[in-house]
């Protein structure tokens, strides 16, 4: 079993970092039920006696339950957010030595996250890095964590994408990056999100855009769906993905119930990872069958179901339904339209009680109204895990590999652009030591290729492309 | 003599653990109208051929390979609760990280860096063995483990054992995909299984899924029930039987698999049919005759269907006489299904009176083998896993030309954009690499297209 670790950068970072340990443990807790340390635990957690004082040493593996810490490398700039996780419910599952803060944040710029914060703490953070990964057996995968728009969170993480790079080549990089939204009130967030954005192209093995206008919407949608008082439709609450409870903390805080929706995600992402079923699907299949050309590694991410009827019965049709919502818009965690667009690959992690049955079932339902790319007609790749979520019987994580996030980085672009052309804010930039006007021609070219990148394999859209000319041979 | 069964991931070890559980009961259960020498000679061969006899029962005679835990640990665990056998403590070989479904992974790193360690558990597994009838490997051709590494411990068997048999048992994906880059991992697998393997026997998951679903009636068809299929026909091929004029069990199964149906080495794709299948509830209705049992697979094989539904009874075979160039187009146009070799296996009551003449036919077969020696029948009067009467045909014929023609073609057209060879390249396997692989298959592909 392998083990992976989350670095979470910023405030945003911080607080979906949060949602998603709490979420961790009562998911666990709801199928561990005898309190071991097993293998599905250790991927996330270290089993530690607290008791003994010899500092690094004292993990234990197997065996009864002590003290659970996660492995995780928690990184601001300000101490607000660190801290009030520390004061929190949570505060025992992670250790101090895993965190790294400053106080006086980097102010919403990119250059003083990357350039200096990146510079001053690159020591410390390796050295965390490194201690993090040697409790690990056989580390898998680092899960990066942070906003586009901000300074920390967007600077300061893709520096430490770079770092990981560097240190740990071999180790995977999945990053679920949060998008700014269009009335985004960081100002500078078109540059912050450009810049970083070059980095996750060239340094990333894998990236999940959200954008919180999406989460705001299905939060609204399932808000709406509780207080309707439909008959018959009373919602589970403690099921809904937006909901925390049954973990370790105590109030919902505002933000709290979009973030559920990203650890949620992450939960299911490494569900068949963790745990057992007919049809495993480790992470680096993910980063292998979901990415065909090195740069092309942004996945749109669709969750259902977004909460459970507390009707118990659940006929076969709704199994269905389950599989074509993972389809429709307001599933989505990232407003796009792939059904209009070109589907590069498509990967369906399926937790619960479904066989392989009911999988190829949808797949032959859905596939006429998917448009694939020619050269990958069956673009599916299926994950069967027999553990479902908690308060689910079943769920779906629909994972797209789909041209449809040309828009959202074509309009990145242009208010990139919008800014750069007067030359606003950008003495704020520049006056960072290292940071210079080429750094943003250089972001703004590889954000302009990538686009081409997307915009080739759209122009294949609906030719009807001839099969290559197979190899003759002589008989 | 027996046989070392080498389980190769997740697929390989699922099915392969089925395939014990089918072999255990069936020469454990109880026949009546069988006289007890025979069920003992029977179950005696049986046992020698798939179990070791040690201090707490039967431990199957298996090495399972993965390159993470969770499958072989669950696979073990089940198989002890079975209370009939079980698996050696010290047969597996496992990992941390599985392969990620990359054949270049699987296939230039985890197989050299593991390949002391696992050949010395197979080298285990054969000392215990009075003698060694040969390997019997099973593997999905879709992922990496299975695929890649099973293709590397193939070429480090061949090499270690030169004079011993390989049977590979493949599992072939569902068309509509399971993996995305399944295409590229057949296409790798198949060329290199050809130079080491003897013979490569044949599951689509399709035609399992559709005999599942069809013939069995089974509502929600999980991997488990597909898996119970595949060591059904697989155990009918395997377990005990009579060669022609030979009055002792077959001692050499894969040696005498091998010399009926493997003639030449640019043919080796073996299919399997098997009926008949269908759910327990049916079949306590149902009476067969060899005669019904045995026209009905001659159909199904001339007219390439995959079960006893469905079957095209239009499609006949050609009028004798016509010169053999002809003969290939003619075969075309009527979609006939020409053999090279046919072995048909027979388990069952009143299995003596079972006339296989129509087999015989010469018009089934190539110009160039004589029908006497290209078909060949096994048989034993011992009923197989509930069926009163099972008929089993093991076929190298033309019945895989297609969906290995469309694994290729859909193959070729991804690798014509290039798609996913980065990753490949990352581990290994050049671009050269592939074009050889391609290039082998294609060769294959024309061989069979006119035979």
């Amino acid at each position: 079993m392998t083990q992976s670790i989350v670095v979470q950068v910023g405030q945003c970072g911080n607080q979906v970092g949060c949602r998603f340990w709490d979420l961790a443990l009562r998911e666990h807790a709801s199928v561990n039920k005898k309190g071991i340390y097993d293998e599905a635990l250790s991927s996330f957690f270290r089993n530690v006696d607290t008791r003994r004082s010899d500092g690094d040493n004292n993990d234990i593996s197997g065996g009864k339950i002590r003290s659970l810490k996660a492995r995780a490398v928690l990184i601001d700039m300000e101490e607000g957010v660190v801290n009030e996780i520390l004061q929190g419910p949570l505060r025992d599952v992670f250790d101090s030595k895993q965190l790294i803060t400053d106080v006086s944040g980097s102010g919403n710029n990119w250059a003083v996250g990357h350039k200096v914060y990146g510079s001053t703490y690159r020591e410390e953070i390796v050295e965390n890095l490194r201690k993090a990964a040697e409790h690990c057996d056989c580390l898998q995968c680092f899960f990066v964590i942070h906003s586009m728009g901000g300074g920390t969170g967007s600077g300061l993480g893709t520096f430490v994408l770079n770092v990981l790079e560097d240190e740990f080549p071999e180790v995977y990089r999945i990053v679920t990056s949060v998008y700014p939204s269009a009335e985004d009130d960081v100002i500078t967030s078109p540059y912050n999100s450009v810049l970083a954005m070059r980095e996750l192209t060239e340094h990333a093995d894998c990236v999940l855009p959200i954008e919180n206008q999406s989460l705001v919407d299905i939060v609204n949608k399932i808000k709406h769906m509780s207080h309707s008082g439909k008959l018959g439709a009373e919602i589970k609450q403690s099921s809904t993905i937006i909901s925390g409870q049954g973990g370790v903390k105590g109030q919902e805080k505002p933000f709290d119930a979009m973030n559920n929706i990203v650890a949620n995600m992450l939960l299911n992402l490494t569900s068949s990872a963790r745990f057992e079923g007919s049809l495993n699907m480790d992470l680096n299949e993910i980063t292998m069958n979901l990415v065909p050309f090195p740069n092309l590694h942004y996945l749109v991410s669709s969750l259902t179901p977004l909460y459970t009827l507390a009707d118990v019965n659940v006929p076969s049709r709704r199994l269905d339904q389950m599989f074509s919502d993972a389809f429709s818009k307001d599933h989505q965690l990232i407003h796009s339209d792939p059904k209009h667009s070109l589907y590069l690959a498509c990967a369906l992690i399926v937790r619960g009680d479904v066989q392989v049955s009911d999988l190829r079932r949808n797949i032959e339902r859905l596939k006429p109204s998917l448009p694939f790319v020619s050269w990958n007609q069956e673009g599916w790749k299926t994950g069967l895990c027999s553990v479902p979520p908690v308060g689910h019987s079943h769920s779906l994580l629909a994972l797209a590999n789909n041209t449809c996030v040309k828009p959202t980085f074509i309009e990145l672009k242009d208010r990139f652009m919008k800014l750069y052309k007067k030359r606003a804010h950008l003495h704020h930039y520049l006056h960072v030591d290292g940071m210079e006007q080429s750094c943003f021609s250089e972001a703004f070219s590889s954000l302009s290729s990538l686009i081409e990148e997307y915009n080739q394999l759209d122009a294949t859209k609906g030719l009807l492309m001839t099969d290559a000319q197979r190899l003759n041979i002589a008989v | 003599m027996s046989i070392v069964t080498v389980q190769l991931g997740q697929c390989g070890n699922q099915i392969g653990q089925e395939l014990f559980n089918v072999i255990s009961n069936d020469s454990h259960s109880l026949r009546g109208q069988c006289p007890k020498t025979e069920s003992e000679a029977y179950s005696i061969c049986s046992q020698e051929r798939f179990f070791s006899e040690g201090q707490n029962g039967a431990s199957a005679r298996a090495v399972l390979v993965d390159m993470e835990p969770k499958v072989i640990s669950h696979t073990i665990s089940t198989a002890a609760k079975s209370g009939r056998w079980k698996y050696g403590d010290q047969s597996s070989f496992c990992q941390k990280q599985g392969s990620g479904n990359n054949w270049a992974n699987g296939f230039c790193v985890h197989g050299p860096r593991h390949e002391e360690d696992i050949m010395d558990l197979v080298r285990r597994e054969v000392e215990k063995c009075d003698r060694l009838g040969g390997f019997f490997n099973m593997m999905s051709m879709a992922g990496g483990t299975g695929s890649g590494m099973g293709t590397y411990i193939t070429q480090c068997l061949r090499d270690t054992y030169p004079h011993s048999f390989i049977l590979n048992q493949v599992t072939w994906p569902y068309g509509t995909g399971e993996v995305i880059v399944q295409n590229y991992n057949s296409v790798l697998t198949l060329s290199h299984l050809y130079q080491s393997s003897d013979a490569i026997l044949v599951h689509e998951n399709d035609t399992v899924h559709k005999i599942c679903a069809q013939l069995m009636n089974i509502k929600q068809i999980s991997f488990k029930d597909v898996n119970k299929v595949i060591a059904h026909q697989l155990g009918s091929v395997l377990q005990p039987a009579y060669t022609e004029g030979v009055s002792e069990y077959n001692r050499n199964p894969l040696g005498d698999l091998m010399k009926s149906m493997v003639c030449h080495p640019e043919y080796k794709l073996l299919g399997l049919r098997n009926i008949p299948q269908m759910s327990e509830t049916s079949l306590a209705y149902s009476v067969f005759t060899w005669p019904g049992l045995l026209k009905h697979l001659r159909q199904m094989l001339i007219a390439n269907a995959k079960m006893e539904e469905g079957i095209d009874w239009q499609v006949r075979p050609p009028a004798g006489g016509l010169p053999p160039a002809e003969k290939g187009t003619h075969n075309k146009q009527l979609r006939f299904n020409t053999s090279l070799a046919n072995l048909l296996i027979l388990r069952g009551k009143d299995v003596q009176s079972a006339d296989t003449g129509g087999f015989m036919d010469p018009a089934l077969y190539t110009s160039w083998l004589p029908p006497g020696v290209a078909s060949s029948t096994w048989r034993t009067p011992m009923s197989f896993n509930r069926y009163e009467k099972s008929a089993t045909l093991v076929s190298n014929s033309q019945f895989l030309l297609k969906p290995l023609d469309g694994i290729v073609g859909k193959a070729w057209n991804m690798f014509a954009s290039r798609a996913y060879v980065h990753q490949y390249t990352q581990f290994g396997i050049s671009e050269e690499d592939f074009l050889d692989s391609f290039t082998a298959l294609e060769q294959i592909i024309a061989s069979y297209t006119h035979l």
